[in-house]
């Protein structure tokens, strides 16, 4: 499915779940999962090749949510997706349950890596990039990583790596909110300009606006140019998108919604009121 | 044991199209041969080992059997956080080998020491812990850890170590190795101090007391049928290692020890003490400083057993 509009409804579909996951279990990072919204749609409604039904194909591509605080869009993309039943998101972060804050490998069919740690995902895949090479697969491999995760060493040591083994199966997104726990992610590190930084590792960069679905789709589906690099999108994003009094607002980071700003905030997703 | 390590892996990987060689920009001509073999199966993966031992995670969750290979701090507390997560939290069967472990590389300072490598892994879930005596058991502790189903960690020496097995031995995780039965005195040899261990029987002998001597290669899991017996058996158990006191093998006994009830002969502790040896010096100065030579052995285990009576 690539009709821009639907992806739409479900990106809005799954920031309501997500708004209401954090008040239920009342769990912070509301703002960093609704800014990565249509890069986690764009991928799992677009070029990502996998089946719910058969999620460990030793062919099928490979996600890693590097940035793992973003849980509960992972969750609610995968249990939207078909690879588990959407009630088992009520679930989420109650004890002994399945869905933890941080995502845990395999915790539910469909999460490739267990994530949470910042600089991870990325060494990851590289190895799954690898492997696929040496094995002989035709699988990609797509990472989410926030902005203040680039301020990790490990994210460059990876950045180094990939584009010496010309490992171009990779596509990498950096859900760029400006935003990290506690401040303005470009004045606490030298982060900007971040998309020359990735360039001058060798990697094929583009910049897009995150929110532009077609944008997204259109830069996470080129096929590699042949020259050998790794692809990144750095994605302009709004931490907190989607809902006005969430948006560009770190308090979002850690805040939870009180039920009346899930019920306002699905209002102006266009979502139907949950009964009360 | 590293051209014991490069000879068996290569085979190995010859043999078995899953093992992959991440190599941390070490080994220069060491694996020569390897990449002749399987030349898209070995990654010198640069000065980057946080990303070499994700990568090596990557692997492993795709279904390969891949090597972390550099200089033991650089393999293991350098990236202490990839390990724990991305091995250990993963669960995957990534084979972390520590060359140059202990004192091995005493003339390059305490950058280059790992004293405190296995007091720390071996903390971490799922993770097998092995300290190959010498050249001999090198290839049977590859193989052993290549048939786990989660992770592992092999420390290693440099080369030129004293070789205790005339020939390839029997070589199960989990069991210590008998290289000497004794009455009176059991000394439980981690790695390479195992021949220390043998030198501090002979010792020992000439006091008129006989010692069995074992190499406890396995140091998680521990062995707890032969400590059983060791502390049941002998009138003082010593290990003796390469490794801080704390943390290292001889904490590992203590805690099961402490375990236990009842009475039981005393744990003598041979290691390097809590402290980082910046001055310059040889291997074998080092251990004379700390007291892991034979004869200090021997005269700590003789101390312990006097003070005893």
């Amino acid at each position: 499915m690539t009709n821009v509009a639907d992806l739409a409804a479900i990106a809005a579909r799954l920031r309501g779940r997500v708004i209401e996951m954090s008040h239920a279990a009342e769990t912070p990072h509301l703002g960093s999962s609704l800014s990565c919204t249509e890069l986690l749609v764009a991928t799992y409604w677009g070029p990502l090749r996998i089946d719910p039904k058969h999620p460990l194909d030793p062919n099928r591509d490979r996600f890693i949510l590097s940035k793992g605080h973003a849980a509960t869009a992972l969750y609610a993309t995968l249990a939207e997706r078909g690879f588990f039943d959407p009630a088992l998101l009520e679930t989420y972060d109650t004890d002994g349950g399945a869905l933890p804050e941080h995502p845990g490998l395999q915790c539910v069919p469909g999460v490739e890596a267990a994530t949470g740690s910042l600089g991870h995902g990325l060494p990851i895949a590289l190895g799954m990039a690898l492997a696929a090479r040496i094995q002989k697969r035709p699988s990609r491999q797509y990472v989410l990583m926030s902005d203040g995760e680039c301020e990790e060493g490990s994210v460059w040591e990876a950045a180094m790596f990939a584009p010496a083994q010309k490992l171009d199966s990779l596509v990498v997104m950096i859900d760029y909110n400006k935003w990290q726990a506690t401040g303005r992610s470009d004045e606490i590190m030298a982060l900007a300009p971040l998309a020359e930084k990735w360039r001058a590792f060798g990697w094929d960069a583009v910049e897009v606006d995150g929110h532009d679905m077609a944008a997204v789709l259109a830069a996470i589906s080129r096929e590699p140019d042949g020259s050998g690099r790794p692809r990144v999108i750095v994605a302009h994003t709004v931490k907190g998108k989607g809902v006005s009094f969430m948006e560009d607002d770190n308090n979002w980071h850690y805040r939870i919604p009180t039920a009346d700003e899930v019920r306002k905030a699905r209002v102006e997703l266009g979502l139907p009121e949950v009964p009360a | 044991m590293r051209n014991a390590f490069a000879a068996a892996i290569t085979e190995l990987a010859a043999a078995d199209d899953r093992v992959v060689l991440l190599s941390g920009d070490i080994g220069n001509r060491l694996f020569d041969t390897y990449r002749d073999r399987c030349p898209d199966r070995f990654y010198n993966c640069g000065v980057a080992e946080a990303n070499m031992t994700g990568m090596a995670a990557g692997l492993a969750l795709s279904g390969l059997r891949p090597f972390t290979y550099t200089i033991t701090p650089f393999a293991t507390t350098r990236v202490i956080e990839q390990i724990r997560v991305d091995i250990c939290y993963h669960d995957v069967p990534v084979v972390i080998v520590g060359t140059g472990s202990g004192l091995s590389y005493a003339s390059l300072g305490p950058t280059h020491h790992s004293c405190e490598d296995v007091g720390i892994l071996r903390c971490f879930p799922n993770l097998t812990v092995l300290c190959p005596a010498d050249s001999a058991e090198v290839r049977p502790a590859i193989e052993a850890a290549l048939k786990l189903p989660g992770p592992a960690y092999i420390r290693l020496g440099k080369k030129g170590e004293p070789t205790i097995h005339d020939t390839p031995p029997a070589f199960e995780v989990g069991k210590g190795i008998v290289m000497q039965d004794g009455r009176d005195v059991c000394l439980l040899g981690m790695g390479t101090m195992t021949s220390v261990a043998l030198q501090a029987a002979k010792e020992l002998e000439a006091r008129g007391l006989s010692s069995r001597v074992v190499s406890m290669h396995t140091v998680k899991p521990l062995d707890e049928a032969l400590l059983a017996d060791a502390f049941r058996r002998f009138r003082a158990v010593a290990v003796v290692e390469e490794h801080s006191v704390i943390g290292g093998l001889g904490s590992a006994v203590a805690e099961w020890l402490a375990r236990r009830d009842g009475p039981h002969p005393p744990l003598v502790a041979c290691g390097t003490p809590d402290a980082f040896i910046s001055e310059a010096g040889s291997q074998a100065w080092m251990r004379a400083r700390c007291g892991l030579t034979g004869p200090a052995v021997a005269a700590a285990v003789l101390a312990r057993l006097g003070a005893a009576r």
